[in-house]
């Protein structure tokens, strides 16, 4: 193996994991408030007014963030859970399970920010229309994926029919995304391309501190809420948080120092 | 600064409700996912066997 000084395998172990977890939480929670509060600071008197929508627009600033978080915490659940998978992993699968809610309440934040800006923008509440349809389906996704893992008792078999549903709604994440380009639809085009900037930097750079705001939240309570998987799993069955993933057959006892060496 | 009131930034040039509802909701989930944590991490507490080996843990790190 090799001999590198930092041993990053012994941090796959969900027992090596869980303190580590717990030192960080409070470093993101500070971020969190910090962040969140020079972006509303940004977003509400910074932020100039826009001429067409009036201050109605300033709803983008909640909005695009937690669209964005929808997706990339569904990208990032499923990569997780792929890996759990794959090389039997439990800290992965646990990481997976850990962002869903999370992923659930973004999804579902931006329906409802999306639709409170449709009605002054749009004058409907509600249509039919393709990226809307497509973020629909991709929260219920995060449901299903939810109520999937909690209707099996077993839970690497959890996991694993988990990490399956994960991995097939992977497709909705891309549709979602250039929905507004293969579709006619009334949902406005992307905000940021890779060439241009369609909005005043001040409100493109509120915009980024609510996105990294919200990053930081998401960091901090999903390792919150892995730090509670590991220890309800722990009660479970013991042995299954102690030992290293890579190891093959579950049930093989390996003391974590010597994991470590 | 764009407001010279408090009633004039409540009223966001007549969004006041659209805006507003949107970082309220948005406010409300994200501190009930804080709450429904905490609620699980109680109940976990409160059934679960006295010591954890996690506990030790936390306290050698």
């Amino acid at each position: 193996m090799s001999k590198s000084k930092i041993h990053w395998y012994k941090y796959a172990a969900p027992v090596n994991f869980y303190p580590l977890a717990g030192k960080m939480i409070p470093f993101f929670t500070g971020l969190t408030i910090i962040l969140f509060a020079i972006g509303l600071y940004m977003s509400f008197f910074v932020a100039p007014v826009d001429f067409q929508q009036g201050h109605s627009y300033r709803i983008i600033f909640i909005h695009v963030p937690a669209a964005w978080m929808g997706m990339f915490l569904y990208v990032l659940m499923a990569i997780y859970a792929g890996i759990g998978w794959a090389f039997n992993a439990r800290l992965a699968s646990m990481m997976a399970t850990a962002i869903a809610p999370t992923g659930a309440i973004f999804t579902f934040i931006s329906l409802v920010t999306g639709s409170l800006w449709g009605k002054p923008a749009w004058g409907v509440f509600w249509v039919w229309d393709a990226r809307m349809t497509s973020t629909l389906i991709l929260m219920f996704l995060y449901i299903g994926f939810i109520s999937l893992q909690s209707s099996i008792d077993d839970t690497r078999r959890a996991d694993r029919a988990g990490a399956v549903l994960a991995l097939v709604g992977v497709i909705n994440v891309p549709i979602i995304y250039f929905s507004v380009q293969w579709w006619n639809t009334l949902h406005q085009g992307a905000t940021l391309t890779a060439r241009s900037f369609k909005m005043a930097p001040s409100m493109l750079s509120a915009m980024f501190v609510l996105m990294g705001a919200c990053w930081m939240y998401s960091i901090a309570i999903v390792l919150a809420r892995v730090r509670l998987i590991i220890k309800e799993r722990e009660r479970e069955a013991p042995w299954l948080v102690e030992t290293h993933p890579f190891e093959g057959e579950i049930g093989i006892r390996k003391s974590v120092s010597e994991g470590a060496q | 600064m764009h407001w010279n009131s408090l009633s004039e930034f409540i009223n966001m040039g007549g969004y006041g409700r659209y805006v507003w509802g949107s970082y309220i909701v948005t406010f409300v989930l994200l501190t009930a996912e804080i709450i429904a944590l905490r609620a699980r991490k109680r109940r976990l507490e409160r059934t679960g066997p006295v010591r954890s080996s996690l506990e030790t843990r936390d306290q050698e790190l």
